[in-house]
């Protein structure tokens, strides 16, 4: 019976027209690709992206020049400089991240003890050149002034698990 | 008419080659169609990476193993965690484990659906790699939900992992899992019973179980001989052995068993998940030892002491005490194993990565000898090669 059975199986091309119905089948199914760049999948509150510095609510630089960051970088890719401001603070002169050598471990975000340097929600800062990828102090606070609004929310939202 | 000598023809494969998975490059001596020798030429991905560990501190180091395998990365910054766990005799929280044990499955789940994928693309399957990569999809986006990161996920830390699921995951997880067996049945509809894909896998690069062992093999490529050797069982870690699961074995050690194989360890993989999200425990998700673990940051920004501890861990890192040890997981390629040798300092003396692959490749001559130059193409598919760990 066996015999038979496997005979008319193979006979009737029966496991391809199985493989071709189930094909055809995904035909009708909900569709699962997404019309890209109007169209983005969801991202979570940890997620690792482009770089930013923010400032506190009053427009003060959080960056203190602690020097966390730079010392954690596995990839040394950020270089900073700094000495003490007019008032006698100390800030950074320069803040620099290469985004050609950063690896996105999200290592000093982590380190960051004033949340000054984050990884932010934007994924799409593709350029054209390579040295538009040489962030500087600038661009990075600039960074966080156009995403300081998902960044505060983002890390809200992540606080309890920190 | 006179005799006429006819030289083989030398084949150069790769290292462009869609089929070499990679940089793969091989030198193919081929008598007509019967490959006679093949000489896989490998380091064209070649980073450094021991070297590179060796200057890095412990926690510097361990972006880098996601970069190893970059299809199954929580596996490999697993091993990377326990070998260091074991030089500092650092014990991790229950929940910790869990969370480790519940990744390290969603990683297989990854890597075997692209493998099973990509191997089926190689002998003329495409749909399969279409579904699969929508699965996987859904899966990377448990590994951002965790990490922050769809692949170079930085989860794992010594002592436990980075941060707690986040709430609402474990159910997420559980449901999408629940479903998950749908996926492997339409993918064994499309291509377990398939004639194409028996024709091209049923007895190609057969090996034996004294063989493969000489070869030095591992994981799918051992157990598709019929050995039933699984780190998971044989030397546990991090709590596997409170989870009910088999190994599934081969029995012809062809291309086709390895493919039934990584199918059922599927299976077997989603029974391990819902083992975990069923007997979850509560608690940290971190060892409490502030001289390895950085403290939270509420506690950093509130205590004096924590934030020593933050700064002295972000600089200068932890030491591990000298010794060595040499850690082995069951990845999903195989046995994946890190030998450490600590000096004392804040980082590694040596770091010598044992991959799976490179050993599987190794035997790639043995496998493909007498075949045709086309299942080349299948037993680089069935062999589960990925770049990342090869070349370093």
């Amino acid at each position: 019976m066996g015999f038979i059975r496997n005979s008319a199986r193979s006979l009737l091309l029966w496991e391809i027209v199985e493989g071709m119905a189930l094909t055809f089948s995904y035909m009708f199914r909900k569709r699962v690709t997404i019309n890209y760049p109007y169209e983005k999948g969801p991202i979570s509150p940890r997620f690792r992206g482009e770089h930013a510095l923010r400032r506190y609510p009053n427009g003060e630089e959080r960056c203190i020049a602690c020097k966390l960051c730079e010392a954690i970088c596995p990839a040394q890719a950020i270089t900073i400089e700094a000495e003490p401001r007019d008032d006698g603070s100390r800030r950074t002169t320069r803040y620099d991240i290469d985004m050609t050598k950063c690896i996105y471990c999200g290592y000093c975000e982590e380190a960051c003890p004033v949340d000054a340097i984050v990884e932010g929600p934007n994924f799409e800062f593709a350029t054209e050149s390579r040295e538009e990828l040489f962030y500087d102090k600038t661009k990075l606070l600039a960074n966080g002034e156009r995403w300081e609004r998902e960044i505060a929310a983002n890390i809200a939202a992540d606080a309890p698990y920190r | 008419m006179a005799e006429v000598d006819i030289k083989n023809m030398t084949l150069n494969f790769g290292p462009q080659h869609p089929a070499a998975h990679g940089v793969l490059r091989l030198i193919m001596e081929l008598d007509g169609e019967v490959i006679e020798r093949c000489d896989p030429h490998i380091g064209l991905l070649h980073r450094g990476t021991e070297k590179l560990i060796e200057y890095k501190t412990y926690q510097q180091a361990l972006p880098y193993f996601d970069r190893l395998d970059y299809v199954s990365p929580m596996c490999m910054e697993h091993a990377y965690v326990l070998a260091i766990e074991k030089l500092l005799g650092l014990a991790v929280p229950a929940r910790g484990q869990a969370i480790r044990v519940l990744f390290s499955e969603i990683t297989r789940l990854l890597n075997h659906i692209l493998n099973i994928t990509s191997h089926a693309m190689d002998v003329g399957a495409i749909t399969p790699a279409l579904w699969g990569y929508e699965e996987r999809e859904k899966l990377m986006e448990f590994y951002e939900g965790v990490s922050g990161a769809r692949l170079h996920a930085n989860y794992f830390r010594v002592g436990g992992v980075h941060q707690d699921l986040p709430a609402g995951m474990a159910e997420e997880i559980g449901a999408y899992i629940d479903g998950f067996h749908n996926y492997v049945d339409d993918l064994e509809t499309l291509l377990t019973e398939n004639r194409i894909f028996k024709q091209r896998n049923v007895d190609i690069s057969v090996i034996g179980p004294e063989e493969a062992m000489d070869w030095g093999f591992s994981g799918v490529m051992l157990r598709c001989t019929g050995l039933p050797w699984d780190l998971r069982k044989s030397q546990p870690y991090d709590g596997y052995e409170q989870y009910d699961f088999d190994i599934p074995v081969g029995k012809n050690g062809d291309c086709y068993d390895r493919y039934l194989c990584r199918v059922e360890e599927m299976r077997q993989s989603c029974r391990i998940i819902k083992q975990v999200l069923e007997t979850m425990p509560d608690g940290p998700v971190a060892s409490p030892d502030r001289k390895v673990v950085p403290p939270p940051r509420a506690e950093m920004k509130q205590s004096m002491e924590a934030l020593i501890h933050h700064f002295k861990l972000y600089t200068e890192g932890f030491k591990v005490p000298a010794g060595e040890t040499y850690t082995a997981i069951e990845a999903p390629k195989g046995e994946f194993g890190v030998y450490l040798v600590a000096d004392g300092t804040n980082m590694p003396y040596r770091c010598k990565i044992r991959s799976p692959g490179y050993v599987h490749l190794a035997a790639l001559d043995h496998l493909c000898k007498g075949h045709l130059l086309a299942d080349s193409v299948a037993v680089i598919g069935s062999l589960d090669i990925v770049f990342g760990e090869i070349d370093r």
